[in-house]
């Protein structure tokens, strides 16, 4: 066993949303009511998929450019960046990271989708790309709108991007949102307030970047992603994990 | 005062996938074509070894309706029953290099089923000192209204023995929650069809695991 490979620590479920939010009106007919049950780490939940930049298109994490078909998408440019780590702080590399969001006007190129700001004709809305070998991704993309959603009659969500990632073992899988600094509806938003812990809230606003802007091209924003970490492990006498 | 710890970082915290959660993941099922390699629910090749088998079954929720905008990953051994990943040195288990073991995919908006074609996986080596665990596949749950992601397992109904032996199985009480992990068998055209209806309240809510 190395460190790669050992156990996880414990899932600190107070800083995620329970189940059962019932201002977010969608859970409380989708959550568990019944205890999880705890399990410790077997080989089915330290291993997990691993992917390479074959699968990748040089424009999948070009979201100005992965659908523009003649013209750019409308919306203010910006450049997202940040170091996916565990919990041990050390960065995870060659790990997938997807992502996926509405357009200026804050609407979906979903079929379910309704709302009736226009679809942008050159903005699909997803990209993925895979971190380096310290952990860290970019990806360039248009600042997503705020949208209504049918929960309360006037509910809005705050912008957002949507973020799915992998880590090393199918225990750290978790999907998750970024919010934008500033935004006057995060502190509004029932799936934000639906985290217990107001601090691990505002780990999903990312700030704004202005080091890592681009001048006279666009703004960036810098969000970092915490997955679970590996326990530190007695194995044949020798302190793994470290 | 004692000696103050390292500080360690905490996790992100989960939101929910959404009900758009196909764009990002699955953008067929969105309605557009936007990358050349796509992730999908067909994990075997010509070539992969193992008996071709289709896991399909429906997500329910509280009020007994169709969830019909789920989304599901599956993570599996192979048909020796290794997992593709460095850390699997399971010893006389060959790998398949046509085979990773993971696959993606949504409920139908329509009929709400969702199915994968894969191999039946091998069993696994147990933890330390432990049986070795029964055939099965690693299930994960995202969705609308589903705040962090759910795990559980599927086991195969016809390895009662292999499941009896199972460590896994076996913390959990033997009736209709341990029933709630087993997928039934059936045959059809000529194809192993394995049934697992997943239950997210309720009742027959499925037994989640925290991994
Ligand atoms: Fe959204």
């Amino acid at each position: 066993m190395s460190q790669a490979d050992s156990e996880f620590l414990q899932r600190d479920r107070s800083i995620h949303p329970p189940a059962f939010t019932p201002d977010y009106k969608t859970s409380v007919l989708r959550s568990p009511r019944r205890a999880m049950l705890s399990l410790q780490s077997s080989l089915s939940e330290v291993t997990g998929p691993t992917f390479g930049h074959s699968e990748l298109g040089p424009l999948d994490n070009d979201l100005i450019l992965n659908y523009a078909r003649e013209g750019e998408p409308i919306g203010e440019r910006i450049f997202v960046h940040g170091h996916v780590r565990d919990e041990n702080g050390r960065g995870i590399p060659h790990t997938l990271v997807e992502f996926w969001q509405a357009n200026a006007g804050g609407r979906y190129r979903h079929r379910n989708d309704r709302y009736l700001a226009p679809i942008d004709p050159n903005f699909g809305g997803c990209g993925r790309t895979i971190t380096d070998e310290n952990g860290f991704y970019y990806f360039r993309t248009i600042k997503p709108g705020p949208y209504p959603w049918r929960n309360f009659l006037n509910s809005w969500r705050p912008a957002h991007i949507h973020f799915s990632v992998f880590g090393t073992g199918f225990a750290q899988r978790l999907i998750t949102q970024m919010y934008f600094e500033g935004d006057p509806l995060i502190w509004r938003d029932p799936m934000v307030l639906g985290i217990p812990d107001r601090s691990a809230a505002e780990r999903l606003i990312a700030p704004l970047d202005l080091g890592a802007a681009v001048p006279l091209d666009m703004l960036a924003y810098k969000f970092d992603i915490v997955l679970r970490g590996r326990q530190q492990t007695l194995f044949e006498n020798k302190l793994q994990g470290n | 005062m004692v000696q103050p710890l390292p500080t360690r970082l905490q996790e992100t915290p989960s939101q929910t996938a959404g009900p758009y959660v196909h764009i990002g993941l699955i953008p067929h099922q969105a309605g557009f074509d936007i990358f050349e390699t796509n992730f999908s629910n067909v994990l075997t090749g010509p070539e992969t070894k193992g008996e071709r088998i289709r896991i399909e079954g429906r997500v329910f929720d509280g009020a007994g309706s169709l969830v019909r905008d789920a989304f599901i990953e599956i993570w599996q051994a192979n048909a020796a029953g290794r997992y593709n990943h460095p850390a699997d040195r399971q010893e006389g288990k060959p790998l398949d290099a046509t085979f990773r073991g993971w696959g993606r995919t949504g409920s139908d908006f329509e009929t709400g089923v969702w199915f994968f074609e894969t191999v039946k996986p091998g069993p696994v080596d147990g933890r330390k000192g432990h049986r070795p665990m029964a055939p099965h596949i690693n299930l994960w749950i995202a969705a609308r209204g589903i705040n962090i992601g759910l795990q559980t397992r599927l086991y195969f109904a016809d390895e009662a023995a292999a499941n009896a032996d199972d460590p896994v199985l076996n913390l959990v009480e033997r009736g209709p929650l341990r029933d709630s992990l087993l997928a039934t068998r059936e045959e059809r055209d000529g194809q192993a069809v394995y049934v697992f209806d997943i239950h997210l309240q309720g009742p027959n809510e499925t037994v989640f695991f925290d991994v």
